[in-house]
């Protein structure tokens, strides 16, 4: 016990002494999570626009009202021509622009329909699609609010409605997705580079030669990155609650739970990790390329996983941040209990249990 | 019983395109008490036999004890009762010279406190710097924190694999005499050396090239052995010298050896050799008979068993 113990102070010492790498322990999950919550967004908010009103009477006036209501667009300038619109765009300040035909109200009251002219700026195709959206609900709603003065027969409405995230948040995914990722990273790649450390510095030799089992050698060097994965939970969680606005729905408790067997998990991969490198680079390399890119890419962290081919489908199943996303997912935003997540659960503990097995039976008690 | 036995130890490395024997049938054995040397040059094969000692490496052929016990059977046994110094310097070089002591001794379950008196004439040497870290020590400091912290749980054998290589000669000669202070506690020694010099300061030596032991006794008997007598030369051109040396035909045996040339010759022909020397223009020429030193009598066996390679080029 005592080993153990000055062990883990050794090991504290390491990592507080190289005060550059522990800033970036501690600093990366928030800074990470704070660029991925507010910076890197789909959300579109105050997009400029332009208005052309070849009618300018009651009804545009009112259209053109709810515009300027709306938090998502500003009316950046008003068009008089058809050959103004072209200019407004190549300008590159106007995303959007909104084109009402002539003679706009007497066509609605008499023929029942008018039209509005909806052009996008579609060099980021997924920004013109949000703009058009919602510039489309902005005019239904206007419609929805003459049908129910007129009460006129066979109207057919749409009604879509954002589950868990009505308001389509960043931070949904970006919380899970963060979590997983600096979790692995931490666990994984920090342990595995502190156990190689050892072998390439020589100190391995000499620990080996010791009376010191080498589990607890392990141990001694999983336990000081527990804890700092169990503080970068709490940061986390902490910035998602109170800054980025995401409420935890479902329980805490749970939460925690789940991410203690992903942060056992991703030790034993560490671990693993270790018994397969010989010096800190390859365990870097190991890390960054074997466990950083399948969680960006195949945790349907970045990229929905349904819309992958079948190979990368049954691929993302053994990364083991895919399954700790979903277990997120389900606790943090739809307030599920365990037993929708059981299985989830399961997985990563079988996980953990396979990759412990084979790195005690890989660990060389020799050189 | 011994300290150490080791039975036609084999030890081969493979790579992809050859086999290297770095160990090659080598059998000694070590007394209790007694600092036995392992003197050879580098890639001799010293490290992997120390190695296998500490149950680090497991030997391919052969069988070794340590204090009786096998150590591939009993590897938990022996590593309770060695202290092991690796060539390379193997301590925390961020943490302070306390810290390093403290971790050693607590890791090889015992205290600083109680093992004090044991490691006290070196580590007095080190208490100004107690607070300073590892890495930014001399070399002969670290050394000395290395001997240190491998002491400091009481082994009964101390496996020193070239403690004072890279170290001042200050350094090793203060070195070599806290061995000497560790011996009379009764520790048994078994170190290893690419100097000839620190051999005559063993109770024993073993000579050993590419993995051969090439002779093992005291290192006063291992002198009496060369057998012949060995001359000094010195002129003014000593590269030139070298060469007529080795060309002159009775010379049986000539290396560059310091400020001096070393020679053996067949034969009491000084004076032929002094005429042959004059012809060739050296001056202020001197050669007088010297005492062999264990350099010498490693050259000689080196020429007396020359490696298979070498042998196979011939």
């Amino acid at each position: 016990m005592k080993q153990l113990l000055i062990f883990i102070r050794k090991e504290f010492r390491h990592i507080l002494r190289d005060y550059r790498s522990m800033l970036v322990l501690l600093g990366l999950p928030i800074v990470q999570l704070l660029i991925f919550g507010f910076a890197i967004t789909n959300e579109t908010r105050n997009s400029s626009i332009a208005i052309l009103d070849n009618a300018k009477d009651e009804t545009t006036q009112k259209i053109i009202t709810k515009f300027e209501n709306s938090r998502y667009f500003d009316i950046d300038r008003t068009l008089t021509t058809n050959e103004q619109i072209e200019a407004a765009f190549k300008s590159g300040k106007i995303k959007l622009a909104i084109v009402f035909q002539s003679n706009f109200q007497n066509e609605l009251a008499h023929a029942n329909k008018a039209q509005i002219q909806l052009i996008a700026d579609a060099t980021d195709p997924n920004q013109a699609t949000t703009l058009v959206n919602y510039a489309s609900s902005i005019i239904m709603d206007y419609q929805n609010e003459l049908n129910e003065t007129n009460k006129l027969p066979y109207t057919i409405k749409t009604e879509t409605r954002m589950l868990y995230n009505p308001q389509l948040k960043g931070a949904y995914t970006s919380v899970p997705g963060v979590m997983g990722m600096i979790l692995l990273l931490i666990s994984a790649m920090m342990t595995s580079i502190a156990i190689v450390k050892e072998k390439e510095l020589g100190t391995m030799e000499i620990l080996l030669v010791s009376p010191m089992k080498p589990w607890l050698v392990i141990l001694s060097k999983a336990i000081p990155y527990f804890i700092i994965s169990l503080i970068n939970v709490a940061t986390i969680l902490i910035l998602s609650v109170f800054i980025l606005g995401l409420p935890i729905q479902g329980s805490l408790t749970l939460l925690i739970l789940a991410t203690v067997i992903y942060i056992f998990c991703a030790l034993s991969l560490g671990l693993l990790i270790s018994t397969i490198t010989e010096t800190q680079q390859e365990a870097m390399l190991i890390s960054l390329l074997g466990l950083m890119m399948p969680v960006v890419m195949l945790s349907g962290y970045a990229f929905p996983i349904a819309n992958m081919p079948f190979v990368l489908q049954a691929l993302s199943n053994v990364v083991p941040a895919k399954w700790y996303i979903v277990i997120v997912k389900g606790i943090m935003i739809k307030g599920i209990g365990i037993s929708q997540i059981w299985k989830e659960l399961l997985i990563l503990l079988v996980m953990t249990v396979l990759f412990l097995t084979i790195s005690i039976k890989r660990f060389k008690i020799r050189l | 019983m011994k300290a150490v036995e080791l039975k036609n130890i084999i030890k081969t490395y493979s790579t992809k395109k050859e086999t290297i024997t770095a160990v090659d049938d080598v059998s000694f054995s070590v007394e209790e008490g007694e600092i036995f040397g392992l003197i050879g040059p580098d890639g001799a094969g010293k490290t992997s036999i120390f190695r296998i000692l500490t149950t680090l490496l497991l030997a391919d052929k052969g069988n070794a004890k340590v204090l009786g016990n096998d150590v591939v059977k009993e590897w938990k046994t022996i590593r309770d009762i060695i202290g092991y110094m690796p060539g390379r310097f193997s301590l925390y070089q961020d943490l302070t010279v306390e810290e390093n002591l403290d971790f050693f001794a607590t890791i090889f379950n015992t205290t600083v406190q109680e093992n004090y008196d044991l490691v006290a004439d070196i580590y007095k040497q080190l208490e100004p710097f107690k607070t300073r870290r590892a890495g930014k020590l001399s070399g002969g400091m670290k050394q000395k924190l290395a001997l240190s912290c491998a002491l400091i749980h009481k082994p009964k054998i101390l496996f020193l694999d070239e403690p004072t290589t890279g170290v001042d000669p200050v350094s090793r000669k203060e070195f070599w005499e806290m061995l000497k202070r560790l011996k009379k506690q009764g520790i048994t020694i078994l170190v290893s050396t690419p100097y000839m010099d620190e051999a005559k300061l063993c109770d024993r030596i073993a000579l050993i090239q590419k993995g051969k032991i090439l002779s093992i006794n005291t290192p006063v008997e291992i002198v009496k052995q060369f057998g012949q007598n060995l001359y000094a030369a010195h002129s003014e051109n000593m590269f030139k010298l070298l060469n007529d040396l080795r060309a002159f035909p009775k010379t049986k045996s000539c290396f560059a050896f310091g400020e001096n040339h070393h020679l053996t010759l067949d034969g009491e022909n000084i004076e032929e050799l002094k005429n042959y020397l004059a012809e060739r223009g050296h001056k202020q020429l001197t050669i007088r008979e010297i005492k062999p030193e264990i350099e010498d009598c490693f050259m000689q066996l080196m020429k007396a068993h020359p490696n298979p390679s070498q042998r196979e080029g011939l």
